[in-house]
């Protein structure tokens, strides 16, 4: 009997799981899944907590129901990944396992506590993440009772899961305090280490320019150094103070701890992948999914999506002797939700930044690329059903996992 | 100085180059010259553990790399090089624009 063993039941996790397990022969291979958390999150549906239009039940499901039965799930904190043994050592009950293939879907999240001063005061009393679900709930509490002020949404440092949710944070801010009447009352400020509001050229210049239509203040080339809670200031490596009554922080992200502990990540713990075949540089019977890969694409539950189809044919191939293919092109899109039940959608690649043009989808389209339109909205809010009843089973999407250039203006 | 070295050498409109296999120190002191930066020991350990980097991984490295590799502070380097450490040491050090960020 041999072993296949999954680290993580997120978004990729899960979804490798469910299709390695319509490939394996369950004769021969026993499938793991291994996550330290019951709870499987929709991660996407954070950011419509603090504007009250999910809840934490709209996000919130049982890891396993959506993994297959015949799927052996340890609910585990990871001691740590022994490459070299083939073996992973679990904390609950001290057990070991061996395996033969293992796939490495730990995610990313935050860490507050890089940035001094971040969680020493204010933290989720007038410093508020949406990150996580406990910080976006907390936040929304917060909300309904604000009287306004500086909201200030601050991005610590690159690479972060989602690059456009703080402008969509920004922009969904613009439409909530519009319609409660205090628009006049809430000056919206973001500030990025990026020179522009967004980390691609053409879609920052529509995004910036959306921006200023709305009244947001952007401050660009911001590298936090230090929240001052006394002053109520954010302070940048080269002295730059901004101002905050209500800060909005995405802390530096980083990919988990049991990476670090088994020495396999580089300086953020991103495990590095060969970006193309989604093996790992180092192990020949390790593959990674999606935030935990170093690869450079947006860390996103699209990508891992996308990474999917490319890591299961991969995974099959190296189990059957043969080459693996360079499939994976780095593919991401994301709707990028604008306020007034409107949205925009953004298709990418590692070559090719997001065009403007149409977005040909079998069923479903086309959606406008790069400008506002009320169907992308709906698309955005259609897919978080999409998630839990076809995307996490691995199901046929009508998505293609590679970039098509069909529609698109160059 | 600045302007005789960098005479024949073609820069992109942001001011990277447009041929990194032309860079020498030379042309490292005259772009560092331009961003009113003069070059002291420190400046050329960062400058030199940045291109061995981008030579093994065939990109720029990042504010993290930098300050994990060198074992400087992300305050010193803010020192060293002004707003934007790591877009310009790349810059000086012959090498592309900092990707990094996706």
């Amino acid at each position: 009997m041999k072993t296949l063993l999954i680290l993580g039941a997120g978004t990729g996790g899960t979804m490798v799981a469910n299709k390695m397990a319509k490939q394996l022969d369950p004769q021969e291979w026993r499938i793991i899944v291994v996550d330290r958390d019951e709870a499987h999150h929709y991660q996407p549906g954070y950011l419509f907590i603090p504007f009250g239009i999910y809840t934490q039940r709209d996000v919130v499901k049982p890891k396993r129901n959506f993994l297959p039965p015949t799927v052996e799930v340890i609910f585990s904190e990871v001691e740590v990944i022994e490459p070299e043994k083939n073996r992973v050592l679990l904390r609950k009950g001290n057990q070991a396992l061996n395996y033969d293939y293992l796939v490495i879907a730990t995610g990313s999240d935050i860490h507050p506590e890089e940035i001094e001063g971040m969680v020493d005061g204010g933290w989720n009393k007038n410093i508020f993440t949406f990150y996580n679900l406990e910080g976006a709930v907390k936040l929304a509490d917060f909300l309904k009772h604000w009287k306004g002020g500086r909201l200030v949404v601050n991005i610590a440092e690159m690479p972060i899961k989602c690059p456009v949710a703080p402008l969509e944070f920004l922009f969904l801010a613009d439409w909530f305090f519009t319609e409660r009447g205090m628009r006049d009352k809430v000056e919206l400020v973001f500030t990025t280490p990026l020179s522009e509001v967004f980390t691609k050229p053409r879609a920052a210049k529509t995004l910036g320019g959306m921006l200023e239509a709305k009244g947001i203040h952007a401050v660009t080339d911001f590298n936090i150094m230090e929240v001052d809670n006394a002053k109520q200031v954010i302070r940048s490596y080269d002295e730059i103070e901004v101002e905050y009554d209500l800060l909005i922080s995405i802390p530096t992200n980083k990919g988990d701890e049991v990476i670090q502990r088994s020495q396999m990540g580089d300086e953020l713990n991103y495990v590095p992948t060969e970006k193309h075949t989604l093996r790992s540089r180092d192990w020949e019977n390790i593959f990674v999914i999606g935030d935990a890969s170093n690869v450079p694409t947006s860390k996103a539950g699209s990508v891992a999506h996308y990474m999917a189809d490319v890591l299961v044919e991969n995974l099959l191939r190296s189990i059957e002797g043969l080459e693996l293919l360079p499939k994976y092109d780095g593919h991401a899109n994301c709707f990028i939700e604008s306020g007034f039940n409107k949205g925009l959608l953004i298709d990418f690649n590692y070559e090719v930044e997001p065009l403007p043009g149409k977005f040909p989808l079998p069923g479903f389209g086309p959606f406008s690329l790069l400008k506002e339109s009320h169907a992308n909205h709906w698309g955005k809010m259609m897919f978080r059903w999409i998630y839990w009843n076809v995307l996490l089973k691995g199901s046929e999407t009508p998505f293609e996992s590679q970039m098509s250039m069909a529609g698109k203006w160059v | 100085m600045a302007v005789s070295v960098l005479a024949n050498v073609s820069l992109n409109e942001e001011g990277f180059l447009t041929d990194p296999s032309v860079w020498n120190e030379e042309i490292a002191k005259a772009l560092a010259e331009q961003e009113g930066i003069e070059l002291t020991e420190k400046h050329w350990q960062v400058i030199r553990w940045c291109r061995e980097a981008a030579a093994k991984t065939g990109a720029s490295p990042t504010l993290r790399q930098i300050t994990t590799g060198t074992g400087l502070s992300t305050k010193e380097l803010f020192e060293l090089f002004p707003k934007g450490p790591a877009k310009k040491v790349a810059k000086i050090a012959g090498l592309s624009k900092p990707e990094g960020c996706i």
